[in-house]
C-alpha cells in the first residue's frame, strides 16, 4: 500500500494532532472500529466480490491505520481513509492470484439507477470512486433466509460489527472451533449457492427485513438475559443491539417496524439498571426502582412508538414497543394500563401468532381481570403444548397461583420453572418464591 | 446464470394412494411450472421423474443391494435442472415447483475449474 495518503485522508488537524495524547490515535482506530466497521468492511466487499478476501483487507486496513495516523495525523473521514486503503488492498491481491480469486465470486448486484443523479465519470475506476454505502447489503446477506438463524447471528457479529471468532463464541456460550466452524459454513454458502450482495427489493423486503429485525431483537434478548452461567446482562451483546438497530433506523429512517425494534430494545434497556438488586438477584417489574429507569432513553423510544403507530396496520415490533412503553411510561406496576396492554396483545397475537405472545397476553389479562383470568389463559397454553420445556410458563403460572394462595400449586409450578433454567440470576430468583410459597427449608 | 437442481422429495404412499384425479392435477401443475419459469425469466435445462424407491438398487463397494440408500418417509421423485440467475432467483422458482405430498430442495451445481 502507498504511502500516500488515501482520500479523505487530509489530516484533521495537521499531523500535530498525533502529539495530542500518547492514546490519541489508538482511541481514534477503536472508536472507527465500532462505528465504521461495517460501513468499510460493506464497501470492499463490493471491490474484493469475496467477504473472506474482505475481511483480511479490513483488518490490514485497521492495522495500517496505527503507523499511518500516528505520522500523518487522524483523518477528518476515518471510514473514507480505512475504505480506500482496504479497497486498495483488495485490488493488490486480486492482480496477484486472479485465478485463485476469481471462483466464485460475491454476487453484486449494480445500483439502482437513482432518478436524477448523474452518470458515473468515464474512466472512474472502483479504486478511487466515491464510496458507496453497502452497509444495507451486507446486512441483509448476512440475515438471508437461506442462512440458519444461528449462522446469521454468527455472520451479522463477524462482518457487520466486527466481532472474533473467539468472542462471538463466548457470548453463545460455544466452543471457538464450533463458532468458526458455523461461520465459515455461511461464508461458504453464500459463495456456492450464489446469495446476491444486494438489498431486497420491494416485494420481499417486508420478510426479508423481518429476518434482520429478529436476529438483531436476538441479540438484545440473548445480551439482555444470557441463557446461562453468571450474570443476567451481557453488557457487549446489548450495546451491539443497540448499535445495529440505530444504524439501521438511520439507513432506513420510513420502516415502521425498524422504529419499532428500536423503540422496543430502548424501552426495554432503559431499565437494565433496576433488574437485578446489587447482589444480583432479579427483580420482577413491579419490583423495580422506578425512580432509576433511565428517562431520557424512554422518551426516545415512546416519541419512536408514536411516529411508528401512524398509519394503518403496526408490525409486531411497533406493537410490542407500544406495550413496552405503557410500561416504562407508568407510574408504577399497579398503576399500569393493564386493559390497554391486555388489548395491544391481543392486536400483537392478530399480526404475530405465538404461543410466547399468548403467555404474555395471560400475564396482563390476570391484571386487568384477576389472576383466575390470566390462569385459564394458561391453561389452554399448557394444553397446546407448543410451550413444553418454556421456562416463563411455569414461571408466570407459579406467581397467578402464588396470588390465588394456591401454595402447593404455586411449589410444583416453580419447582417446574427451576428445572428449565440455567441462568444463574432467574434460578436464585425462582429459589427464593419457592421458599416463599414452601417455608424456609428444614421446616 | 448459474444451474440450480430443485430436487422433489414427496411421499410415496400418497402418490401410490392419490385417486386418477388427483394425479391428473399433479401432472397438470407440472406442466404449469414448465411454461412459469420461463416467465420468471429462468430456464428449465431438464425434468424427469424417477420410479419409486421400491424399484431402487443400492451399491456400496461391491455389494448390491435391494433398495435406496436410506428409507425416509419423503424420497427424492423426481428433479428439476433450472438456470437462475442466482439463489433469490432459484428460490423464487423452486417456490412454484409442484410437491403437495412434500417439499423441494434447491442445490447450486457445483462449478469446477
Amino acid at each position: 500500500m502507498s504511502s500516500v495518503p488515501p482520500d479523505g485522508g487530509e489530516p484533521a488537524g495537521g499531523a500535530g494532532d498525533a502529539a495530542a495524547g500518547p492514546g490519541a490515535v489508538p482511541d481514534a482506530i477503536a472508536d472507527a472500529h465500532r462505528r465504521e466497521w461495517a460501513f468499510v468492511l460493506a464497501a470492499t466487499a463490493r471491490v474484493a466480490g469475496d467477504l473472506d478476501l474482505a475481511e483480511e483487507c479490513v483488518q490490514d486496513a485497521y492495522a495500517a491505520a496505527l503507523a499511518a495516523w500516528t505520522r500523518q495525523g487522524v483523518p477528518r473521514n476515518p471510514a473514507a481513509w480505512l475504505t480506500t486503503a482496504a479497497r486498495r488492498r483488495a485490488i493488490d491481491a486480486l492482480r496477484r492470484d486472479r485465478v485463485l480469486r476469481a471462483k466464485l465470486p460475491l454476487l453484486i448486484e449494480p445500483d439502482p439507477p437513482v432518478a436524477g443523479s448523474a452518470p458515473p465519470a468515464a474512466g472512474a475506476g472502483e479504486e478511487d470512486g466515491p464510496i458507496p454505502d453497502d452497509r444495507l447489503r451486507l446486512i441483509f446477506t448476512c440475515c438471508h433466509p437461506a442462512l440458519a438463524r444461528e449462522a446469521q447471528v454468527a455472520l451479522t457479529l463477524r462482518l457487520v460489527c466486527g466481532l472474533t471468532t473467539v468472542e462471538i463464541a463466548q457470548a453463545f456460550l460455544v466452543s471457538e472451533p464450533a463458532m468458526a466452524a458455523r461461520v465459515t459454513r455461511a461464508k461458504k454458502k453464500i459463495s456456492a449457492a450464489r446469495i446476491p450482495y444486494r438489498v431486497p427489493g420491494e416485494a420481499e423486503l417486508p420478510d426479508r427485513l423481518d429476518a434482520v429485525l429478529t436476529v438483531i431483537h436476538l441479540l438484545y434478548t440473548t445480551g439482555h438475559t444470557a441463557p446461562g452461567g453468571p450474570g443476567l446482562v451481557r453488557a457487549d451483546l446489548i450495546e451491539r443491539a443497540i448499535g445495529l438497530a440505530r444504524m439501521l433506523h438511520a439507513l432506513m429512517p420510513d420502516e415502521r417496524e425498524v422504529s419499532g425494534l428500536l423503540a422496543l430494545i430502548l424501552l426495554t434497556d432503559a431499565r437494565r439498571a433496576t433488574r437485578a438488586d446489587a447482589g444480583g438477584r432479579l427483580l420482577l417489574l413491579g419490583e423495580q426502582d422506578r425512580s432509576c429507569w433511565d428517562r431520557e432513553v424512554i422518551a426516545e423510544g415512546a416519541a419512536l412508538v408514536r411516529e411508528a403507530l401512524r398509519g394503518a396496520r403496526p408490525g409486531r415490533f411497533v406493537v410490542q414497543a407500544a406495550i413496552a412503553a405503557l410500561h416504562a411510561e407508568a407510574p408504577s406496576y399497579a398503576e399500569t394500563d393493564w386493559p390497554q396492554i391486555a388489548g395491544l396483545y391481543d392486536v400483537l397475537l392478530r399480526v404475530w401468532s405465538s404461543p410466547v405472545v399468548a403467555l404474555n397476553r395471560a400475564v396482563a389479562v390476570a391484571m386487568a381481570r384477576g389472576p383466575a383470568a390470566g390462569l385459564a389463559q394458561i391453561g389452554e397454553l399448557e394444553a397446546d403444548g407448543r410451550l413444553a420445556g418454556y421456562r416463563y410458563l411455569p414461571a408466570a403460572k407459579a406467581d397467578l397461583l402464588r396470588r390465588l394462595g394456591n401454595q402447593a400449586g404455586a411449589a410444583q409450578a416453580y419447582r417446574d420453572a427451576l428445572a428449565l433454567t440455567d441462568n444463574d440470576a432467574e434460578r436464585e430468583f425462582l429459589a427464593r418464591r419457592l421458599t416463599e410459597v414452601t417455608g424456609p427449608p428444614g421446616d | 446464470m448459474a444451474e440450480y437442481l430443485i430436487l422433489i422429495a414427496e411421499d410415496e404412499n400418497a402418490y401410490a394412494a392419490a385417486t386418477p384425479d388427483v394425479l391428473q392435477q399433479v401432472m397438470e401443475a407440472h406442466m404449469r411450472f414448465a411454461e412459469q419459469v420461463p416467465e420468471k425469466g429462468g430456464k428449465i435445462v431438464e425434468g424427469r421423474a424417477l420410479q419409486p424407491t421400491s424399484t431402487a438398487t443400492t451399491i456400496r463397494g461391491d455389494v448390491v443391494t435391494d433398495g435406496p440408500f436410506v428409507e425416509t418417509k419423503e424420497a427424492i421423485g423426481g428433479y428439476y435442472l433450472i438456470e437462475a440467475r442466482d439463489l433469490d432467483h432459484a428460490l423464487e422458482i423452486g417456490k412454484l415447483c409442484p410437491a403437495r405430498f412434500g417439499c423441494v430442495e434447491v442445490r447450486p451445481i457445483r462449478v469446477f475449474g
